[in-house]
């Protein structure tokens, strides 16, 4: 075990002890749901049925519902798939990179974190099936299945292809990760219940027992997934950016792509968890779980990858100028210059400016300053990916068919459908799961408790 | 068939009258016991039984599967073979317009036009109209039986009652467009006499009535000579738009593009100027294109017979002094070319038409290039015959009136007067096809067959005739305007004998080769046409260019600041008689790229002074007005505008047309004016244009005008220099690699395809390509490309599987990026048809999951439609955007029922291409290559057990086009015309082709995806480059 020095902050606040963090964890999930929580979650449900009107128009009518044409085939959709794919980075590098860096602090944030990745994922996966013309075959076409049409197989050239495994990989690992964390927890919860609760905690928690052995199962599984997850958190974004990096069009060829889309999508996933867990922390009182000490030390992941993601944008500018190619130099000036303007200027402000402001202390220990950033630091990504998309293709090689791409009604209700089912499953997680991993957390209270400490 | 006088018999009992046979020989089955008894009675018992078999049977026939539509021939017709198409020789006309084709039918339906490769007028080729009219027989608008005071009634009542009045009714006028048919001609003398005289009065909707006006008073002989574009050296034009719509565009595009067909062997090309106001198809393949205004086109041709006077030695006329940029230079290449040039103007005004002939007389084109022994019968309408017909309609002078075909309440200058006058005349008939805006004005209706299904003859030129032929039977209870006009004229024959009976007694007894004439007649109906060799007197000026001079510098003026309207046809829509036909409908305007509307184009400065921008399809509304008269049109900012005039296309603002076409833009024919004895489409004096500030959107289908001085995709030289150096104009990207530079193709991550059997390729001249969209809707005939209506236009999405880029030039430097995207005042204009390249090394191909867009061993990239899931990667990833994604069913939905005709009932389906799929939603499609074409190609030759021949195989674009700027053949095969005119060193299996002929290019060259498609460079007949 780490030695842990005296002189560090407390990873815990408030004198918990092990009673304290079972109890406090527990008790969320075995009161009766408060009246901000109903209201919240029927808030998420809402918008989830108006988002699905717009799915099912999409479904039933064509992809024409949306705003796409004939030179941008894609849009909102894509974006919106890339957006919550990088969402989706968080979790994962705060639970398997932590881990194996034996990161304490990432205790109290992981079981949200990791949930949070799911259902971004979740969210995430639905794009690529909605996005299709022909989804009903789509959906099952695209993996290679055996089939009685002969020879008849996928492509194993095609990104989107690769696109299919990285991330069902990453989500299946994703998954089993989550829930085998959530074991041990589980049985807590079983242990302090009666009746059905009980029945159903039991069920869910696998017959956990408690013993040693199980306990020395448990951390050798975690740290094998955690050797796992590890370059999948690598491997998906940069996957998901050969969608764009092996193509032919001005903008999306860029040899960049891979660590640029990393970068972005663990800086946009910092984000989310920000978001959420300073919501979480207050409407259920864990502020002495996820402390100031937690939300400065993922605003200082926000800033390198801020700054990762600044200077990459840079460098395409530069790459575009320096290889004398006309078409790739105009999409870039046409980024900066052209009718879509506005978006590239929304992206380098969200993205490369405001994170700067978190090398002030007062700013990145502010909770007020830290969530309207976290908000920002998402805007910005979305129209980064927007950027990416909309604005390469809508003026490539050819000019004759250069056009302009406007979001329909469809666009936005599929969009704030994924925001529906986000928002829904994690209430419906916050209520009915630990949203703190109190295994984890009691294994560093005893170094890191101030009470512990003492 | 023979009658069969054999007999046969059911057995030997039937031949020896077996007493037991004969007993139950009048039953069907004599085997089975009856259902009666021996005495004829039926029991109970069998009565029940039978009860209950029937109720059994009833409700077991009740059961089976629903009538499938599919029944086979009981007997099959001669020559109607499943999936074999037919081919038969026909003719297409209208309003004067004329073009002999070849109709193919599939089991027994016309699903396609082509051009008569052996006629000599439009060899082989078509239009786009003349592509599209085989819709015309499938528009659900057409008239099912004949109809009195808009009721239904049936032939034999018209018959009588249109008989007894037409008879009764005295002055009877029959009005028609021009009519080539000499049977019909006679069917309507026959017609006159048995009413007392009836006069037969000729307009057409675009007059060309000053030419044969001028010819009448310069010549003396009111006839339209025929022109040899393609013996003229030098070409000019004042604003006629003989490539687009003047006269007989399709005959002289042909003769056009044969001048500007340039090689190394021979760099020689005609040179073309051209003095109009609105940016016309003609001017905008101009070599040296001069705006000026409608008022000053006058002068302008005054000034031109002057200076070419001068060189002549001849007697110059007076003339107010005009200043017109290039005119000078245009009468020295003139001069220069004498006998071999050719001077033609657009102007409907006899006076101009006059100068006109007197410049060609001074240049001794007369008898070259201006042919008048072998003079046209194209729109030979007289204006003035027709507007004292108004007057007199409008007074109650005519007792009846016959329209043969014809629509002037719509599409005449005086249409308005013409809807009051008819309830005046005693007797009103109609015989045109659907109830339009003149048929539903009318007592009866007695509708004609669509052409496709109708006898006639024609002579188009002196000397050319043709014949068309039904290529299906009558669909509704129409019946041909000429049987008719016999019924009427109580002649007492068909139109089918009496068309015979012309011809036995007409052209074959002039024919030289005997024999007899049912072979001869068989002969001429095959081919389609047949040729008469006569010829007319030549003629000889008897008039005096003066007095028309002298009328020329009264009317027209130097310097107007007065607003001028030019009024002119689209090639698309054309008078508007096909409006109803939603693929011209959809057919971007070659020139503004612009679909279903017309709109009033502006120049870039009266749009700067007066606040008007145009941000894509965005633009706002103006209010015209000509002498009282005002429309709401919206703007459009055509560069190339002569400043201070406007433009408006007539065809548009149809109110009785059908679905389609009802509402779409404003009638231009209310503005016309034939007060002066010919309909003036140039409208110089009373004009006022006032924006109203309303907005508008306008679907185009390129918004972008210029292309960005991106070499990589239009490459352009100037005679002179091609003459210097073959590959003028050529960007040739290379790379750096290993110390020297080499060319894209040389180094790629790609193992290459071999093709062992075939190599399709196919090789586009832009030089010769003049942006008439004769292939577009050739491929929407085609391949059953869905037509999506303008609000899907305006998003995006129309699916024409092949597109003309058209981009104008910018005066702007290369690096001001902004700047280039403003197209020039007057700017050089390029063509380019872009379909799918068919890559050898597809980016498409490679980003398909599914691997549903793959490539052929034969160099197709072709597309599987129902493996297809939609992701649009390939689209996206296309560098060309030629890929079309099927956003919404396009058939069988009632959103898309009032524009996708053809695929929305079952009407409209019959013109659809059988071999082609139609495709679902959700599905990406792009150009095949006609792959369907090949495909038939290689069975047929595989059938003959040979190999296929260059010809054997076309694609739809390229058998339409009437300049042969699109070649597509065999480049594995060495004799193929294609390899030739690449100049293909090594016609091995290899797919990269070394091409050694300088001007051929690939598009986007240094992107390596290896196209089969490859362009020739554009080459001006200029002295240096500008505009």
């Amino acid at each position: 075990m780490q030695v842990t020095s005296s002189v560090r902050q407390p990873l815990v606040t408030g004198g918990k002890t092990y009673h304290d963090v079972t109890h406090d964890v527990s008790r969320q999930v075995e009161g009766k749901p408060s009246l901000a929580w109903f209201l919240a979650f029927l808030t998420a449900v809402g918008t989830l049925a108006i988002g699905f009107i717009a799915v099912a128009a999409t479904v039933w009518e064509g992809i024409g519902m949306w705003g796409l044409n004939k030179t941008v085939g894609w849009a909102w959709d894509i974006t919106n798939f890339v957006w919550w794919v990088g969402i989706g980075h968080a979790g994962t590098l705060i639970s398997a990179v932590l881990l194996l860096f034996r990161q304490k602090w990432r205790t109290s944030i992981n079981r949200a974190a990791e949930a949070m990745t799911i259902f971004a994922v979740i969210c995430a996966a639905m794009f690529p099936v909605l996005h299709m013309g022909r989804p009903w075959l789509g959906a099952y076409w695209a993996l290679p299945l055996p089939n009685t049409f002969g020879s008849l197989w996928v492509n194993f050239n095609s990104p989107l292809l690769w696109d299919v495994f990285a991330i069902s990989t990453y989500f299946s690992v994703s998954l089993v990760f989550w829930y085998i964390g959530l074991i041990p927890d589980f049985a807590t919860i079983r242990d302090r219940a009666t009746g059905l609760r009980k029945t159903i905690y039991g069920a869910l928690s696998f017959g956990w027992d408690g013993a040693a052995k199980t306990w020395m199962r448990y951390e050798s599984v975690s740290l094998i997934l955690a050797g796992l997850a590890t370059p999948l958190v690598l491997s998906v974004h940069t996957i998901v950016s050969f969608d764009f990096a092996t193509s032919v069009i001005p903008g999306w060829h860029t040899t960049i792509f891979p660590p640029y889309f990393v970068a972005g999508a663990i800086f946009s996933g910092f984000a989310m968890v920000l978001t959420l867990m300073i919501i979480t922390r207050k409407v259920f009182k864990l502020e002495d779980y996820i402390t100031m000490g937690h939300i400065e030390l993922m605003n200082i992941v926000i800033i390198i990858t801020g700054s990762i993601v600044g200077i990459a944008y840079i460098t395409e500018f530069f790459i575009a100028w320096y290889s004398g190619v006309e078409a790739e130099q105009y999409a870039f000036i046409n980024r900066a210059t052209g009718p879509y303007w506005w978006a590239y200027w929304s992206m380098m402000t969200c993205n490369v400016i405001s994170p700067q402001l978190f090398w002030f202390k007062k700013i990145r220990t502010s909770i007020v300053a830290t969530f309207a950033l976290s908000i920002v630091v998402n805007i910005g990504m979305w129209f980064e990916r927007f950027v990416i998309i909309v604005t390469s293709l809508h003026r490539d090689f050819l000019p004759s068919s250069w056009a302009m791409f406007y979001p329909s009604w469809a666009d936005v209700g599929v969009y704030l459908f994924t925001f529906g089912l986000f928002f829904t499953l994690f209430f419906l997680f916050a209520k009915f799961f630990p949203v703190i991993n109190m295994a984890e957390v009691k294994s560093v209270l005893k170094s890191s408790s101030e009470k512990a400490a003492k | 068939m023979k009658e069969n006088k054999k007999t046969y018999w059911k057995g030997l009992e039937q031949l020896n009258n077996d007493p037991e046979f004969v007993k139950h020989a009048d039953r069907e089955f004599p085997e089975l016991p009856s259902a009666l008894g021996e005495d004829g009675s039926a029991s109970r018992r069998d009565f029940l039984k039978l009860m209950g078999f029937s109720l059994a049977a009833a409700s077991l026939a009740a059961c089976e599967a629903p009538v499938r539509k599919a029944i086979p021939y009981v007997n099959k017709p001669v020559d109607v073979n499943p999936s074999i198409p037919n081919y038969y020789a026909s003719t297409f006309t209208s309003g004067g317009d004329y073009a002999s084709v070849v109709v193919k039918t599939r089991e027994g339906r016309p699903i396609k036009i082509d051009g008569n490769d052996l006629s000599p007028i439009n060899k082989g080729k078509v239009n786009a109209i003349v592509e599209a009219s085989v819709l015309s027989l499938y528009d659900k608008q057409r008239l099912t039986g004949p109809m009195a005071a808009g009721q239904k009634t049936d032939w034999k009542t018209l018959d009588a009652e249109v008989k007894s009045k037409l008879a009764a009714a005295g002055n009877v006028k029959i009005v028609a467009n021009t009519i080539l048919s000499p049977s019909t001609l006679e069917s309507l003398n026959l017609l006159s006499e048995a009413v007392g005289g009836a006069e037969v009065i000729m307009y057409d909707p675009i007059s060309n009535y000053g030419i044969t006006k001028a010819s009448e008073t310069y010549y003396g002989a009111a006839v339209l000579p025929s022109y040899s574009f393609d013996k003229a050296n030098t070409i000019v034009s004042f604003g006629a738009d003989f490539l687009g719509t003047w006269i007989s565009p399709i005959e002289f595009a042909g003769q056009y593009a044969k001048t500007r067909k340039i090689s190394k062997e021979k760099p020689v090309m005609s040179r073309h100027y051209q003095f109009e106001s609105n940016l016309s198809l003609a001017g905008a393949n101009a070599d040296y294109r001069t705006p000026i205004k409608a008022s000053q086109s006058g002068l302008a041709v005054l000034a031109l017979y002057n200076a070419i006077a001068k060189k002549a030695g001849a007697a110059t006329v007076s003339a107010p002094a005009v200043e017109i940029a290039h005119l000078e230079m245009a009468a020295n290449d003139l001069w220069a070319s004498k006998g071999a040039s050719l001077v033609v103007s657009g102007s409907n005004d006899p006076n101009v038409q006059v100068v006109i002939h007197a410049i060609n007389e001074l240049l001794g084109n007369n008898g070259v290039t201006v042919d008048f022994a072998t003079p046209a019968n194209f729109r030979k309408g007289d204006d003035s015959k027709m507007n004292q017909f108004v007057s007199d309609l409008k007074g109650g002078r005519v007792g009846g009136v016959v329209f043969y075909n014809c629509n002037p309440v719509y599409d005449f200058a005086r249409g308005a007067e013409i809807a009051e006058g008819i309830a005046a005349a005693k007797v009103s008939v109609a015989t045109n096809g659907t109830l339009d805006e003149t048929a539903s004005l009318v007592q009866y209706v007695a509708p004609d067959h669509n052409f496709l299904e109708s006898w006639n003859d024609f002579e188009p030129k002196l000397g050319h005739f043709s014949l068309s032929q039904p290529t299906i039977s009558p669909l509704f209870d129409t019946r041909q305007a000429q049987d008719s006009f016999l019924t009427w004229a109580g002649a007492g024959v068909n139109y089918y004998d009496f068309l015979r009976q012309n011809w036995e007694a007409g052209m074959f007894t002039q024919t030289e080769t005997g024999g007899n004439f049912q072979e001869f007649w068989d002969q001429a109906l095959y081919n389609g046409v047949y040729k008469l060799e006569k010829s007319a007197e030549a003629l000889a000026p008897v008039g005096d260019v003066a007095a028309a001079a002298a009328a020329v510098g009264k009317t027209y003026a130097a310097a107007s600041p007065a607003a001028e309207l030019v009024i002119y046809t689209k090639v698309g829509i054309g008078s508007g008689t096909f409006a109803n036909i939603p693929w011209l409908q959809e057919m971007p305007d070659p020139i503004t790229k612009a679909t279903w509307d017309n709109y009033l184009t502006v120049s870039q400065k009266w749009a700067s002074d007066n606040g008007v921008t145009m941000f894509e399809e965005n633009t706002q509304k103006a209010q015209i007005t000509v002498n009282g008269k005002s429309l709401i049109v919206p703007i459009l900012i055509q560069p190339g505008q002569a400043d201070g005039t406007f433009g408006l296309a007539l065809g548009y603002g149809r109110t009785k047309a059908g679905r389609v076409a009802d509402g779409v833009g404003v009638n231009a024919y209310d503005l016309l004016d034939a007060s002066a004895g010919f309909v003036n489409f140039d409208i110089t004096s009373g004009v006022e244009v006032a924006v109203t500030g309303d907005s508008y959107k306008i679907a185009r289908t390129q918004t972008h005008q210029t292309f960005m001085g991106r070499e990589n995709v239009i490459q352009e030289a100037t005679l002179a220099e091609y003459k210097q150096d073959a590959s003028a104009g050529r960007y040739k990207p290379e790379i750096y690699k290993d110390g020297e530079f080499i060319k894209p193709s040389k180094i790629s991550l790609w193992s290459g395809h071999k093709y062992s059997q075939h190599h399709w390729g196919l090789a586009i001249d832009m030089n010769s390509c003049i942006g008439c969209s004769a292939c577009s809707v050739a491929c929407q005939v085609e391949n059953n490309v869905a037509v999506v209506g303008k609000q899907e236009v305006l998003n995006r999405r129309e699916m024409a599987w092949i597109r003309i880029d058209r981009y104008y030039s910018s005066d702007a430097p290369a690096d001001d990026l902004e700047g280039m995207e403003v197209a020039s005042t007057n700017p050089e204009v390029t063509f380019q048809p872009m379909m799918c390249q068919h890559c050898n090394n597809a980016p498409c191909e490679t980003v398909c999951p599914v691997a549903a867009t793959t490539h052929s061993t034969e160099g197709l990239n072709q597309m599987t439609y129902n493996r297809c899931i939609g992701t649009r990667y390939c689209a996206n990833n296309c560098p060309y955007k030629v890929r079309r994604f099927n956003w919404f069913k396009y058939h069988d939905n009632k959103d898309f029922a009032g524009v996708n005709v053809a695929q929305n009932s079952d009407l409209g389906k019959m013109v659809l291409n059988p071999d082609v799929t139609v495709r679902a939603r959700g599905v990406m499609e792009k150009c095949s290559l006609c792959v369907q074409r090949i495909q038939a190609g290689k069975l047929a030759a595989k059938r003959e057990k040979r190999k296929v021949q260059d010809g054997d195989v076309n694609v739809a674009c390229a058998v339409a086009c009437p300049t042969d700027a699109l070649v597509f053949g065999d480049m594995n095969d060495p004799n193929s015309k294609v390899s030739q005119m690449l100049k293909i060193e090594d016609n091995s299996t290899s797919a990269l082709k070394e091409v050694n002929e300088e001007r051929a290019y690939h598009v986007l060259e240094e992107i390596n995806v290896s196209p089969n498609v490859w362009y020739f460079t554009k080459i001006r007949n200029k002295e240096k480059n500008e505009a």
